[in-house]
């Protein structure tokens, strides 16, 4: 495997070995030095169109445990802005002879675009609404945790599906890994046609219950201009998710960052079944893992750290 | 007016006197299936005969046809030469050499043009240039309404006395219905066939691809097919109404096709042109994300390219056009969101459709041939005809010569087709149009031909 650019390049024995690795990656991150030398001399780029925070931080945070020079590159403050295209930006890049590109794009296709550009591997951190596969996979990989097995688990995704790249994905990694998906959300916020990725789709809360997980997803302000729904209130009142809503032995998850009182309430978010924060501290681990299994290989043993 | 005057003739083009011997001729009009020997004098159609009773004509050049085939060369009502303005993607020389490559013997240009053909001194300068640029006569269409934006009408009568063949706002909707109005009852004093893109923006949005399952998964904005047919809808009850004539523009979908067989059994005189992409590609190309596959209207479902072909077989849609979309690399080298719109298709156009419909029996080749030979006729031009006396608009194609699309580069200046890569069969051999040679593959050069 040489690029990361959809869940679709992976098969469930693919997951199954990076979350492994991102186990013993884990395990790093609580020792005095949580370094390994697995990248020492390589270069990764991590390219950022968009805004991010746990994304980037914790890809740059991924890449330097792993002892990689990293240099990060966002729109604003570079020739981005000057209006260099992608593929001069990314040839520019090339001259530093990255082992791999980490590419956050606004634009659907983007990282698949780039590893035609460049022999490094390339790490899709988000293209357009089309897919984010290390966060899928960092879900994955907590709900595996606290699961076991996702196999049979029934898991919502609730919320604006339709603007949603961590829903493409994560419908996509969750069957893969043995769940039952089904998407929630307003039905002008359903995509037409997503019961073809598999997965059921409900304009209602009414069967929640049913569900052994409920992933909430961000709603975004800016779709409010678009009236997409009457108004924030109404949204809110129909689809947030608050403990009450919540039956016992559910889990909680969110990509962040969250919109408190917009699609959860803040008791939910720091509850005990939240898995939020549980979700922020696997990135680090299943990005060294992602890069480590394109860089370093998917026949090395496992981590001799 | 006459159609001479607006279809300006390629220019300097010496009359071919040439004897093509042992060709299939297959018109379908004329009903010609039947190897035959074609002499060419003066750029006309002197003799057709049984193969081997000519002799040998003095002065005039010989090509052996045998094992090709000779149609009626195609006319391609709907192609953008990007001139005036955006030459670096097409120039009226480069796009009609396209189109000679590709067959055909007469294009119709879209006024969406910078600036837009929404005035006679641009339409003026454009024919002019034409005459002295254009490999293939080349008609042109002003734009309805003035910088294409949908508000006030152009000097319609005027753009007719100019010579333009017709309207159309293509590439952009009439999106008022009473500017719409309004265009057709003025067509009952200048005449000129209305064209229109049909489609809703509101419906359409910031859409770039077809709505359904792809777009889904892909997470791009959707266009649904209705944002295109209830248009048509709409405008075929204007057009019966006002008892105008309406020409429909790149249709793409099942619901259009229902709508125009319903405007016009109702009485409408309207008609319909699909594009040999949407009847040979679907949007599951559009997975690539590739942006060669993203045209508008966009490439649609396997349901709507069986309606398209079934509506052709038919006659409900009459003629085929190439939707000749150049951009350059640079503008379709970005993700597909950013790309702009539009595929290249003159040389393409035969051998798409030759290989995924005729030669899988999808379609019957006499239907093709009739459909790329009509799309002047809606707009006035003469039919081309292989018959005694007529000019000589002549395609000669070999249909088991295949070859890689795009693997020797374009004609046209720009290289965004959708059938890049594609192994394709059909391979044009020469074109005769308006009775000189416009194009002649290299397989011919040893033959003394002129070609220009």
């Amino acid at each position: 495997m040489n690029h990361l650019i959809s869940i679709e390049d992976l098969d469930r024995a693919a997951i199954e070995r990076i979350l492994d690795r991102a186990e013993s990656f884990a395990e790093i991150a609580g020792r005095e030095i949580k370094k390994v030398p697995a990248l020492r001399g390589r270069t990764v780029v991590n390219l950022f169109y968009e805004s991010s925070t746990r994304t980037s931080s914790s890809f740059e945070l991924a890449a330097k445990r792993l002892s990689a020079d990293v240099v990060s590159v966002r729109s604003t403050g570079s020739s981005v802005e000057k209006g260099e295209s992608l593929r001069d930006t990314v040839q520019t890049l090339s001259a530093y002879e990255p082992a791999a590109i980490v590419i956050r794009s606004p634009h659907a296709g983007a990282a698949r675009l780039l590893a035609g550009w460049t022999d490094a591997s390339v790490v899709n951190a988000g293209d357009g609404k089309h897919e984010h596969p290390t966060q899928a996979l960092l879900d994955v990989f907590t709900l595996r945790r606290r699961l076991g097995r996702l196999d049979g688990a029934s898991i919502w995704i609730v919320g604006d599906v339709l603007h949603s790249r961590v829903a493409r994905s994560n419908i996509l990694a969750f069957q893969r890994m043995g769940a039952k998906v089904t998407v929630c959300g307003p039905p002008t916020l359903l995509p037409r046609g997503i019961e073809a990725l598999g997965c059921a789709a409900t304009p209602t809360l009414e069967r929640l219950g049913e569900a052994d997980v409920v992933y909430v997803l961000r709603m975004q302000r800016e779709r409010m201009q678009e009236a997409f729904i009457p108004s924030l209130r109404e949204y809110a009142e129909r689809y947030q998710i608050g403990v009450g809503r919540l039956r016992t032995g559910q889990l909680l998850m969110h990509p962040g960052p969250v919109n408190r009182g917009v699609e959860l309430s803040a008791d939910a978010i720091d509850s005990p079944v939240s898995l939020i924060g549980e979700q922020v501290r696997a990135g680090v681990a299943v990005r060294m893992a992602v890069l480590y299994e394109l860089l370093v290989g998917a026949a090395a043993p496992a981590v001799a750290a | 007016m006459s159609p001479e005057i607006a279809l300006n003739r390629a220019a300097g083009a010496a009359p071919a006197d040439l004897l093509i011997r042992g060709a299939h001729l297959l018109d379908p009009r004329a009903g010609l299936d039947e190897p035959r020997d074609v002499l060419i004098r003066g750029g006309h159609i002197a003799e057709l005969t049984l193969p081997d009773t000519l002799a040998p004509v003095a002065g005039v050049a010989e090509l052996d046809g045998t094992g090709r085939h000779l149609f009626p060369a195609f006319v391609d009502p709907h192609v953008h030469l990007r001139t005036p303005g955006q030459e670096y993607k097409e120039t009226l020389e480069s796009g009609t050499a396209a189109a000679a490559a590709g067959g055909f013997c007469q294009v119709i240009a879209m006024p969406n043009t910078d600036p837009v053909v929404d005035e006679v001194s641009v339409l003026r300068s454009l024919v002019d240039a034409a005459r002295r640029q254009a490999r293939v006569p080349t008609g042109f269409l002003a734009a309805i309404t003035v910088g294409l934006r949908g508000e006030v009408l152009t000097e319609m009568a005027a753009l007719r006395d100019a010579g333009a063949l017709g309207f159309t706002d293509d590439g952009k909707p009439v999106v008022s219905a009473g500017v719409l109005r309004k265009a057709l009852q003025y067509q009952r004093l200048c005449g000129g066939v209305v064209a229109l893109h049909e489609e809703d923006p509101a419906l359409s949005g910031a859409g770039v691809m077809h709505e359904g399952a792809v777009s889904a998964r892909l997470g791009l904005a959707g266009i649904p097919s209705l944002s295109e047919s209830t248009m048509v809808a709409r405008d075929a009850a204007l057009a019966r109404y006002e008892d105008a004539r309406v020409h429909f523009q790149h249709l793409s979908c099942v619901e259009s096709v229902e709508a125009l067989a319903a405007a016009r059994a109702a009485g409408a005189r309207v008609s319909g042109e699909t594009t040999p992409h949407h009847l040979t590609l679907t949007d599951e190309l559009v997975r690539t994300l590739d942006s060669r596959f993203k045209m508008n209207p966009p490439l649609r479902s396997e349901e709507d390219r069986r309606a398209l072909i079934e509506a052709l077989r038919t006659g409900v849609i009459e003629c085929i056009a190439t939707d000749h979309a150049p951009h350059a690399r640079h503008e379709k080298e970005v993700p597909f969101e950013q790309a702009p719109m539009g595929t290249i298709g003159l040389e393409t156009a035969f051998p798409a459709l030759f290989t995924e419909l005729v030669m899988p029996g999808m379609l019957e080749l006499e239907v093709v041939i009739e459909r790329m030979t009509a799309g002047g006729a809606l707009y006035g031009l003469p039919i081309p005809r292989i018959a005694p006396g007529e000019p000589a608009n002549l395609v000669l194609v070999d249909l088991e010569a295949s070859f890689e699309a795009g693997a020797d580069g374009y004609v046209s200046r720009s290289a965004n087709c959708c059938f890049h890569g594609r192994r394709l069969f059909g391979r044009v051999q020469l074109t005769v149009a308006d009775g000189a040679v416009a194009f002649g593959r290299e397989a011919l050069s040893q033959q003394p031909l002129s070609v220009r």
